[in-house]
């Protein structure tokens, strides 16, 4: 099957109900194997207990900036190829990276209290992430109050792809600024620099969180096209009333 | 498992991940069933989509 296929809303409709089961299964098993580990792991020579934290906070983290990509790829679909489901797929991912955003956020204040002495700090790498959840909230607003659907999609458009420059802000804000958050631990040219007995369990746990987040990505996409759906029929039915 | 002294910030972390997950889930559970009710209402009334129609 051609990748433009799955354009088809009627035939993603379709793909989408065939696999959501499968992606919901491997979610939960992936989360029962992942918190297991989790939870199991050792205690970190210096933080202690609190490094599990970390299993939550860092997939957040990474989905959070994923979402933004994700949506900033979908703007393109939106303002370049006017694909309807560009805008679906943009539309659907804005709440969930909101919300893995929110999470970074606020695991990442419960962390930094025992391990840094504070909750917060307006440090780049902080700052950038508070910037990145202030941005979805923005996207947000212009979907839901956007009185015509099109003209919210493209101010969402333009800010995603806008918004985009704070991507790279947040990855080298560690390395281009003096900050109290700790540089790249995971994936670095050098290796990672985590014992192989809290990596594993932290790869599993993102694998997890990235199989929920396609997941309700998929599942909000759905929905979406449903709604447009009885939306067109709606206005369907109220022009042969009034012809 | 022993959490050590900061075990309040760990079980906090974990509690405010499980609730925000949760909502996202029964937000997505509650919208489709809702989309799902309101398409049905309106099939049963005979409202077709323009690429229903036939002629």
């Amino acid at each position: 099957m051609a990748v433009i296929d799955l354009a088809n809303p009627t035939r993603f409709l379709r793909i989408v109900d065939r696999i959501l089961p499968w992606l919901i299964a491997a979610t939960v098993a992936l989360f029962a194997v992942g918190l297991y580990r989790a939870l199991n792991a050792p205690d970190d020579y210096q933080q202690g207990a609190t490094v599990r934290i970390m299993f939550l906070h860092v997939p957040a983290a990474w989905l959070g900036m994923f979402g933004w990509a994700l949506m900033s790829v979908a703007a393109l679909g939106t303002l370049v190829w006017r694909h309807p489901l560009a805008d679906v797929s943009g539309k659907a991912v804005a709440p969930i990276g909101a919300a893995f955003t929110f999470i970074c956020l606020v695991t990442g204040s419960l962390w930094g209290r025992p391990t840094w002495g504070t909750y917060w700090v307006w440090d780049a790498r902080l700052t950038s992430m508070l910037v990145l959840l202030l941005l979805y909230l923005g996207v947000l607003a212009l979907y839901w109050t956007a009185e015509e659907p099109g003209r919210g999609a493209r101010a969402a458009a333009i800010l995603s792809l806008v918004g985009a420059v704070n991507l790279p802000i947040i990855k080298f804000s560690v390395d281009w600024w003096n900050t109290l958050h700790q540089p790249a631990s995971v994936f670095r040219i050098s290796g990672s620099t985590i014992d192989p007995s809290l990596l594993t369990p932290l790869l599993i746990m993102a694998l997890a969180f990235t199989l929920l987040f396609v997941s309700l990505h998929l599942a909000v996409m759905r929905n979406e096209i449903l709604r447009r759906r009885i939306r067109s029929m709606q206005l369907m039915q109220a022009q042969e009333v009034h012809a | 498992m022993n959490l050590g002294p900061h075990a309040d910030f760990i079980v906090a972390a974990y509690a405010v991940t499980l609730f925000v997950v949760t909502a996202l889930i029964a937000w997505v559970l509650l919208d489709y069933s809702a989309q799902r009710r309101i398409l049905g209402d309106l099939e049963e009334r005979g409202v077709t989509r323009r690429s229903q129609r036939k002629g």
